[in-house]
């Protein structure tokens, strides 16, 4: 009895040793020289894997970052991890602006009226082969949720009870996954802005007035009335659809409130301050609304 | 527009053929009547008693694990979770304790589907798996068969008696030294095995009726020709090998083909759509494997049974021969 | 009797109007005829508003080579040029005339004779096809003339002509194969003379007893023109399945019919031809197949294109109460419309009114692997495999499954038991795969 369980120590003990020392050579043999910086910064990196750069993983980013140049190549990062990657590098963070996945349409259920009933494959992608949408707008959102399916931060999902996608701007990394999957570029990212609210044209609907009009409720017909409001010249028209230069734009939010069709709207919407007092003294820097969400 | 309906919006086509996984899984039900008939005739009640529990638990730990992991209502609509049931019981011998049933139930739901995402996601039988398990864990009562005793030639009422199965007395006999007439002796006639009078699970007994149901599924397409005959055929060429090779060694072909779960194998178990490959040459190569590995495990491995065993091993091949087996191809090099 | 070999489903063939004859469409008070109306480069209208056109006046220009003309096929003034829905349901531009009187070109023969003989050569009949805008009138809507001009390499050895029809309800071909044998021979044999071969096969299906009878008697009196019946089976009008079915030979993956030395026109293709060749009359109208479970009088009109679909509807006795889905063409391959805004075009043989209880999806079961997708499968693929690897964005694998080869047929989605959007799938996985290779043929 004592001998085997003797036996079984020693010859354990000696295989393992044995293996120990082949795992220890070939691990030298093998021993790849890698710059240790990358593992820190890979560590610094969100670590979602989720392919916005355009690179196989957050792995290859951090490769990308030591060796080149860009800290901001990564679109998810915000400040923090970029400062913590500039430590380790050395080098001088960037500004950055935090940015936001912004949803350009109002159509959904809420504003549109259902001509048809779409069944099927529950996919925008697929959907917007076969039909303009419910409600008609061949250019809107079609409500069938690609963006949410893409989001790998879940920071978008289709309200049902609009049938229009919503972005959460505390989960929303701006990585853009979500306008690269919407089949209509309804999904735009813009600079957050979170003191003064994001002011966007929430249409991309290019027909012309009477089509537009026809559609949807708060659809953008192309008058310009916006563009000739505008202080900073942000705003253009082309192909019947207003759009801001969001470089340009101070969020005065005086187009808002030009805008006929309540196609331009601010985000959050919390952030929409009161029209002025008649008075042209009014002051438009009266201050916000309270932020409390 | 004429109407108030909302016109449908939907891609080509727009109709759809008669097929539907409903039709096909009723299509099953209807094939095991014969089965089920047969299993009545010679163990009486207790063999629908112990179809109508592993039935039941089947459907009552799929609606419970729908709505303890997936949070909503069982999917018991499919037929799937029946069919398990169904096919588990033919599995069982008809003696079994109902307990022990149900907990085989729970491990074709629980095991054999669910941990692999449900109808379709699974890679190997479901009631295949529950009959191993509880091969594995209680090999006494799954190897205590009750003799089948004619309904209308007994007692109705009386007690069970137990006996060994057609292959259970071969390969104890063989293994102790018997030769293979010797061990014919001891056995029913073919005639008794092709109509189901011996020792064995609730549905494996009658080779007649199960062939009636293939015909059924054959008919109604539920089942293509490949797998039984491929199964079938592959057993019955390697049984007869090994019979030219020592025939006072080796159990004949026919012997083989009518005992233990072989046609239940070969026509319902095998031919599950979900755990079978797609192509009709891969139909093909999955059937012999499970006829070759059958034949393997009866003659040479420790069990006197092998079909479950052979199914599973194949089972697990599924997705290699998935790939490897690939339609023709339009207008490809031949 | 011949078929092809691989593949197909047997859908019930529905055809409810087969006997009736053929009625004409009375003109309605407005057209609205789409300003591209085949398949290529996107034409420009060349008419304003105000112009007075008459029957046949060339309404659309286009200098590209895969291109068709569109004619005026009323007479009356241009009104306006908008955009309305076509058979994609989006805005597109159309040409809006309102109808006065029925005034056609002076250069169209409208006799009611048949003229055999055939006084153009091959070139001069290429041109009249293209002058005429005739285009494939089985729904593919591709213009003709570049199929008579094969590329230098490559012989035509086999005319055939597509009397198919195996798509369910759709019974328009099937009227003009009866009515109209002897225009769709001499049609036949102007092609052949443009090709310069000797041969045509008319395949048509065996569900089609009357039609094969009269063309196979008609036939008798052309030289080099067989008819051949073929066994039903879905999809026996697809092109490659067709050349399949009657000659035998494969059109490999990623060529044209050409390189097997076929040239395949739809009987109602050829019967255009006729009219442009023989008669110089362009391609204005076509039959359109009006049908459906619950329409009491399924009929096939004789219409002019730009007719919107609500006076079809109103010619057969306006909508069923129940209906629930309007579709243009025939039910495995047609498109569900949104309105009946959209107008007629040369590509349009049919406008199916299904009821509410046909018009849905069935609900979706998980795929239980049976196979049934592979073996319905006319091109030997494998549906399930392309559409959930397309359904999970794993193009790479979408691609090796050769998605490429998918004729879109519609068999695999048709077959499922469990129901699955199989060829939804398949064409998200066709569009996205044909745009990574032709990106990656770009660098």
């Amino acid at each position: 009895m004592n001998v085997t369980i003797i036996y079984a120590i020693v010859l354990l003990a000696a295989l393992g040793l044995v293996l120990a020392l082949i795992l220890y050579v070939v691990a030298q043999k093998f021993k790849v020289e890698e710059d240790p910086r990358i593992d820190l910064v890979s560590d610094a990196l969100p670590g979602a894997n989720c392919g916005a750069c355009g690179k196989a993983g957050c792995r290859a980013m951090a490769e990308a970052i030591v060796k080149d140049a860009s800290l901001t190549g990564c679109p998810v990062c915000n400040e923090e991890n970029i400062a913590k990657i500039a430590e380790i590098l050395g080098r001088v963070a960037e500004k950055s602006e935090p940015r936001v996945a912004v949803v350009r349409c109002q159509g959904g259920t809420c504003n549109t009226t259902p001509l048809v009933k779409y069944e099927g494959y529950q996919s925008c992608a697929y959907a917007t082969s076969v039909f303009p949408g419910e409600g008609g707008c061949p250019f809107g959102c079609l409500g069938l949720g690609d963006c949410t399916k893409a989001c790998t931060f879940d920071a978008i999902h289709v309200n049902p009870q609009t049938g229009l996608p919503e972005v959460d701007p505390d989960k929303c990394t701006a990585c853009g996954a979500c306008a690269k999957a919407c089949p209509r570029g309804v999904i735009e990212v813009r600079k957050k802005r979170e003191k003064t609210g994001r002011v966007v044209v929430a249409c991309v609907n290019k027909q012309k007035g009477a089509a537009a009009v026809k559609v949807c409720k708060v659809s953008c017909i192309g008058c310009g009335k916006c563009a000739q409001t505008c202080p900073k010249q942000a705003i253009t028209v082309e192909n019947n659809l207003a759009y801001i230069n969001d470089d340009l734009c101070v969020s005065c939010q005086l187009c808002v409130r030009a805008c006929p069709r309540n196609a331009i709207t601010v985000l959050p919407k919390e952030k929409l301050r009161p029209a002025p007092a008649p008075k042209p003294a009014a002051a438009p820097e009266a201050p916000a609304a309270p932020a409390q969400a | 527009m004429a109407n108030n309906n909302k016109w449908v919006i939907s891609g080509a086509p727009h109709v759809h053929g008669p097929e539907s996984v409903t039709k096909i899984m009723w299509g099953v039900v209807i094939a095991l009547i014969p089965a089920f008939l047969v299993s009545f005739y010679f163990f009486g009640l207790r063999a629908l008693l112990v179809t109508f529990v592993t039935v039941v638990s089947c459907l009552f730990f799929e609606v419970l694990i729908n709505a303890l992991f997936f949070k909503r209502p069982g999917t018991l609509r499919d037929g799937s979770a029946m069919i398990t049931g169904l096919l588990l019981a033919l599995n069982l011998p008809a003696g079994i304790p109902l307990w022990m049933a149900a907990v085989g139930a729970l491990i074709a739901i629980g095991i054999g589907k669910w941990a692999y995402g449900g109808l379709g996601s699974n890679p190997f039988n479901p009631a295949l798996v529950g009959r191993v398990f509880l091969l594995i864990s209680f090999p006494v009562a799954m190897t205590t068969w009750t003799l089948p005793r004619p309904l209308f030639g007994g007692g109705f009422l009386a007690d069970a008696v137990t006996g060994p199965t057609p292959l259970a007395i071969a390969k104890e006999g063989l293994k102790a030294g018997q030769s293979v007439g010797d061990v014919m002796s001891q056995l029913p006639a073919y005639s008794d095995l092709f109509f189901g009078n011996m020792a064995g699970s609730i549905g494996e007994i009658s080779a007649i009726a199960l062939l009636i149901g293939g015909i059924y599924m054959l008919c109604r397409k539920i089942i293509t020709w490949h797998i039984p005959v491929a199964f079938l055929g592959s057993a019955f060429v390697f049984a007869g090998i090994l019979w030219c090779c020592a025939p006072d060694k080796f159990m004949d072909p026919v012997f083989h083909l009518l005992t233990g779960g072989m046609m239940l194998g070969a026509i319902f178990m095998a031919t599950d759509m979900v755990t079978s490959p797609m192509t009709c040459g891969g139909k093909l190569i999955f059937g012999c494997g499970c006829g070759v590995l059958t034949i393997l495990i009866r003659t040479f491995g420790a069990y006197p049974e092998g079909v479950s065993f052979a199914i599973l091993i194949m089972n697990a091949f599924v997705p290699l021969i998935n790939r490897a087996c690939k339609p023709e191809r339009f207008a490809l090099a031949k | 009797m011949k078929t092809f070999s691989i593949g197909g489903v047997h859908p019930h063939d529905q055809k409810l109007n087969t006997e009736a004859p053929a009625k004409v469409l009375p003109l309605p008070k407005q057209v609205c005829v789409m300003v591209s109306q085949h398949l290529g480069a996107p034409s420009q209208p060349i008419v304003a508003k105000g112009d007075k056109v008459k029957v046949g006046t060339v309404l659309t220009q286009n200098d590209a080579f895969l291109s068709a003309v569109v004619h005026s096929p009323v007479s009356g003034t241009v009104n306006k040029i908008a955009d309305i829905p076509d058979a994609s349901n989006y805005p597109k531009p159309a040409i809006f005339i309102d109808v006065e009187g029925d005034e056609w070109e002076e250069s169209i023969d409208r006799s009611p004779e048949i003229k055999r003989e055939i006084t153009l050569d091959g070139p001069a009949i290429i041109q009249r096809v293209k002058e005429m805008g005739i285009v494939g009138m089985g729904g593919a809507c591709f213009p003709t003339h570049v199929k008579l001009m094969p590329p230098k390499d490559a012989k035509a050895e086999f005319l055939l002509l597509n009397g198919v029809e195996c798509e369910p309800y759709l019974t328009c071909d099937n009227r003009l194969m009866l009515d109209h044998a002897e225009e769709i021979m001499i049609g036949a044999t102007a092609l052949m003379k443009a090709l310069n071969v000797s041969q045509t096969i008319i395949g048509i299906e065996a569900n089609k007893p009357a039609a094969i009878k009269h063309m196979t008697e008609v036939a008798a009196g052309f030289a080099g023109i067989k008819v051949q019946p073929l066994k039903m089976k879905y999809p026996q009008g697809a092109e490659k399945q067709l050349i399949k079915a009657l000659t035998g030979r494969a059109v490999p993956s990623g060529k044209l019919p050409i390189n097997v030395g076929c040239v395949v026109d739809n009987v109602a293709t050829c019967y255009a031809v006729y009219q442009a060749v023989q008669k110089n009359m362009p391609l204005v109208q076509r039959m359109v197949t009006v049908t459906g479970p619950e329409v009491p009088e399924p009929t096939n009109f004789w219409a002019r294109f730009g007719t919107p679909v609500s006076e079809f509807i109103a010619a057969v006795g306006g909508l069923p109460e129940n209906t629930g889905k309007v579709i243009s063409g025939g039910p495995m391959m047609g498109k569900a419309l949104c309105s009946d805004e959209a107008s007629s075009v040369k590509g349009m043989s049919g406008i199916l009114i299904l009821p509410e209880k046909q018009a849905h999806r069935r609900e979706v079961y998980p795929c239980i692997r049976c196979g049934k997708c592979v073996e319905a499968c006319p091109m030997g693929l494998e549906p399930y495999l392309i559409a959930s690897s397309a359904a999970v964005k794993d193009f790479g694998l979408t691609e090796k499954a050769r998605v490429m080869d998918c004729i879109e047929c519609g068999c695999c989605q048709f077959t499922c038991p469990s129901n699955r959007p199989l060829l939804d799938c398949l064409k998200i996985g066709k569009a996205t795969v044909g745009k990574i290779i032709r990106a990656r043929n770009a660098k």
